[in-house]
């Protein structure tokens, strides 16, 4: 059983005053993701990305195809508590602290009365808010309502956790702890769907991702699989010498700042490495070029067919 | 369930209270019905019917104005701002969101109700330096007036689950202004023939018949109430907020919320 | 599935919450009545309705005039014999819009006539619609309605010659008051001009009140004259065969009717004991003054020519103090008004 399956899952809203016409914010979509993964979900903004999202959650209805999480139907009841959302753009009630929020939300998913306090407490320090005390969320900045956001997502401690672009909002600091945050709970063995339009913290995170564009899935790839990809280049840095001929054969050495730069085939590595000690100029690094999350991304995002 | 929808109206209550708007009103609510003991000295003999007309009638429309805006406010806005995204996705049914926000918005209103009652026991006293058995009959005004409200909150409720903040705040204050003469509506649609009697006479059922609780002027000159007239309107009131939430649950149900 | 139990429970629960609100509605209407009539002395003053309509004023005179409607149609179905709210809820229509023309006309009628069709206060009749000439001096139907309340219900002939004689100058007004003015001047007091007057507003009117209740008067004076031509007949056969039939039946047997003859709501008439053509069911044609019970005809005459002579009286020895009162003040004082 997979953790989250949909079939052809669409979605059309008619527009306009008279209703006449359509506009398909989601193509039929079909995807299966097991258990225990961290799932990435890439686009620009206004690819479908929140809208699918909001149909797993059974905020919207879909208008075609169906979704399920864990063998369930989305609109099953039984299904919420089995899941943590946090959404995009989080706005709470502005009269409640942090904490009163989260007890309210462990009351509602149904977490023991005893246990709420010890949980609020642990979420919130989880999330690296512990002093904010009676701080009434309207005084919240943008990155601690999110972080608030990721903290009632799981504190009932759902399998599966769902987030709608968490690392927006947060300097560079939050995104870090965030990232922290989503790996301890892959540990966990919690399943992880998450949105984005930030490359560079997907790579970090997922083990699979989708590309989506225009309301329609692009591609679906393991991050593991990029990685081995080599685009079958490798960069030699070195410094100490002047112009070197003989590599003329091999690549287009280029002089930046204090040191040479060249690209060379992977078969020809080690006829460069030589070249440089034969010069006797000082290697820096020699790295083998693997395909970027980034290239694969826009490789995919306007390509024409649908790829499984 | 009964435990989830007890959950949001604790919460609805909680978030209601702790509105500063909310406290402006009051004030404001009893500071007019300060006023009327001033008035009331204008002519000899009236005092107690000048206090008991503006009094009443203060915490009437002040109560309605409350119920309305924190209704919306409580709701529409709710669903505007996307805060319910987060209590939606858990074991929570649309429909125990809805009810759970009527009971909660139904306790604030029963709690502002009761301190500007206070205030206005208040001012009674003030007056009179003491209270007579008549005094009893204010009571029943009251509770009538409280069950204005619960129809109020129910209609902006509706309003609520499909439009706007501020759309909704327009047609709840305009429905509670055409219900008010709800009578003279049904009068209206009694004395009008063919296809405009079928459309007025149903306009008529559907917007609040509110004319019947305003019993102001009948307690002001002493005049008891019917038991009966009790009995109706907690059935009318009943009867009309089962209708009205009946008709939010089912809007907010089938919603795609945005 | 889930959302298709909370779409039936909803559903129900909305046809059956629907149905409980139209009957306590509904019961709730019928105790406005108990209601209004505990209200009767807290109908706000003309002033304060006035403040109350915020400017208004248009609209709450549509109000107002709606409820004059209610009020009338739920007394008169009562058969009612007092209309206490009649005249002051005319009178905060009318000065809420001075220019509701059939409010005047309305009251003109209904607050004049005799419970149960009216409150039975021509004099505040006439106050209301002197009130709306005062308004619109040039409205001729006003006029029309003055005279009509002075000849119908007060008898007063020279006023009513006066009001008809004033609308006739009126643009618009119909080519005939001025012959009504001058009929009227004579004292003129029969059933064709009645028959006239009637026939007039039912033309002329459009609200179905005063339309029903000018229908209802030209029946009643159909059934008079159809009275007085039976009663020839009766008295007829009465010289020939020497005594009284005893009901019409003889008569058409004779061959004086040729069938039996229905009164205007459809009931046979009859013959009394005294030989007196009588209309059947008197309540159905309420503005009679012929074939009434044995003795009741002379009561309706009585009453109208003592109310008559009353007024007569009256206003002879309103003018002898006048009089007396001139006369006492000796010359050189100032002329007193005259009429």
């Amino acid at each position: 059983m997979f953790a989250i399956e949909t079939v052809a899952l669409e979605k059309t809203y008619t527009v306009g005053f008279w209703r006449k016409a359509t506009r398909q914010a989601l193509k039929p979509l079909t995807l299966s993701i097991p258990e225990h993964e961290v799932f990435g979900f890439l686009g620009p903004n206004g690819a479908g990305k929140t809208t699918t999202l909001k149909l797993l959650m059974g905020l919207i209805y879909p208008t075609g195809g169906s979704a399920k999480i864990r063998g369930m139907d989305v609109q099953d009841p039984r299904v919420k508590a089995q899941i943590g959302y946090s959404p995009e753009q989080p706005y709470f009630y502005d009269y409640l602290t942090a904490h009163e929020l989260l007890r309210y939300y462990a009351q509602l998913s149904q977490v023991p009365a005893r246990e709420q306090e010890k949980r609020v407490s642990g979420v919130l320090e989880r999330v690296g808010l512990r002093d904010i005390g009676k701080l009434q969320l309207r005084k919240f900045s943008k990155g601690m309502l999110q972080r608030v956001s990721i903290a009632q997502a799981i504190i009932h401690n759902p399998p599966l956790v769902f987030l709608d672009e968490p690392m927006s909002g947060l300097d560079p600091m939050g995104r870090r702890e965030v990232r922290d945050l989503i790996q301890a709970l892959k540990e966990e063995g919690k399943t992880i769907f998450f949105s984005t339009h930030i490359l560079s913290d997907a790579e970090t995170l997922c083990d699979r991702v989708a590309v989506v564009n225009k309301g329609e899935l692009k591609g679906v790839g393991a991050i593991a699989d990029l990685n081995t990809r080599g685009t079958g280049e490798t960069e030699v840095l070195w410094e100490g010498t002047g112009e070197i001929q003989g590599f003329r054969a091999l690549g287009e050495p280029h002089r930046s700042a204090e040191f040479w730069r060249v690209l060379v085939p992977d078969d020809k590595v080690y006829a460069a490495i030589d070249l440089v000690r034969q010069n006797h100029g000082r290697l820096i690094s020699v790295t083998p070029l693997r395909e970027t999350l980034e290239d694969y991304f826009f490789e995919k995002l306007n390509s024409k067919e649908v790829q499984p | 369930m009964i435990a989830r929808v007890r959950s949001i109206a604790f919460n609805t209550f909680r978030e209601a209270v702790r509105d500063r708007v909310l406290y402006n009103l009051i004030v404001f609510a009893l500071l007019l019905i300060g006023s009327a003991l001033v008035f009331g000295q204008i002519s000899i003999g009236i005092e107690k019917i000048v206090l008991i007309n503006l009094g009443l009638t203060a915490i009437s429309i002040f109560g309605v104005v409350i119920a309305i805006f924190i209704g919306i406010g409580l709701v529409a806005k709710e669903i505007d701002k996307k805060t319910l995204y987060t209590v939606l996705t858990r074991p929570v049914r649309r429909w125990e969101f809805v009810l759970g926000k009527f009971a909660g918005l139904i306790g604030t209103l029963a709690v502002n109700a009761g301190l500007m009652a206070l205030g206005f026991f208040g001012a009674l006293w003030l007056e009179q330096r003491k209270f007579v058995r008549s005094d009893a009959n204010l009571l029943t005004a009251l509770y009538f007036i409280l069950l204005e409200f619960v129809i109020v909150t129910a209609v902006a409720l509706l309003f609520s689950s499909f439009s706007t903040p501020l759309f909704s705040t327009i047609f709840s204050f305009a429905l509670f202004a055409v219900g008010t003469f709800g009578d003279d509506l049904r009068g209206f649609a009694a004395s009008s023939h063919g296809a405009a009697k079928a459309v007025i006479t149903l306009a008529a059922y559907l917007v609040p018949d509110l004319s019947s609780f305003n019993v102001i002027s009948l307690v002001a000159h002493n005049q008891p109430i019917m038991p009966r007239l009790i009995a109706l309107n907690t059935g009318y009131a009943f009867f009309y907020s089962a209708l009205v939430l009946a008709g939010a649950i089912l809007i907010f149900d089938r919603r795609n919320l945005k | 599935m889930h959302r298709r139990k909370v779409l039936i429970v909803c559903l129900v629960v909305l046809a059956a919450a629907f149905g409980g609100s139209i009957w306590t509605s509904t019961e709730l209407s019928a105790m406005h009545d108990q209601l209004a009539l505990q209200e009767v002395l807290y109908l706000p003053s003309v002033k304060t309705v006035k403040a109350m309509s915020l400017g208004y004023t248009g609209l709450m005179a549509d109000v107002y005039w709606t409820r004059v409607v209610q009020y009338y149609g739920r007394k008169h179905l009562e058969k009612s014999v007092a209309y206490k709210l009649l005249p002051p809820l005319l009178d905060i229509t009318t000065t809420l819009d001075p220019h509701l023309d059939i409010a005047y006309e309305f009251g003109a009628f209904f607050l004049s006539q005799k419970p149960p069709q009216g409150a039975g206060a021509p004099d505040e009749a006439i106050a209301l619609v002197k009130k709306g000439i005062a308004q619109n001096p040039d409205h001729w139907r006003l006029y029309y309605d003055l005279g009509f309340v002075y000849w119908m219900e007060k008898k007063d002939f020279r006023d009513a010659a006066e009001a008809f004689a004033s609308g006739a100058k009126l643009p618009g007004s119909k080519p005939w008051m001025t012959t009504m003015a001058g009929a009227m001047a004579q004292g003129a007091d029969d059933l064709g001009m009645a028959r006239t007057l009637w026939n007039d507003v039912l033309k002329e009117t459009k609200d179905p009140l005063i339309r029903n209740n000018a229908a209802q008067r030209l029946q009643c004076i159909d059934s008079d004259e159809a009275v007085m031509a039976l009663q020839k007949r009766v008295d007829a056969f009465k010289e020939h065969f020497g005594r009284n039939p005893g009901n019409m039946r003889e008569l058409v047997d004779v061959g004086l009717l040729r069938g039996i003859p229905l009164d205007p709501v459809g009931n046979p008439y009859g013959i009394n004991a005294y030989g007196e053509v009588v209309v059947k069911d008197q309540s159905k044609l309420p503005f009679i003054t012929k074939g009434l019970p044995h003795g009741e005809e002379a009561t309706v005459l009585y009453n109208k020519f003592v109310s008559a002579a009353e007024e007569k009286k009256q206003k002879e020895e309103e003018e002898k103090k006048k009089h007396e009162e001139q006369k006492s003040s000796g010359p050189g004082t100032r002329p007193t008004d005259q009429k």
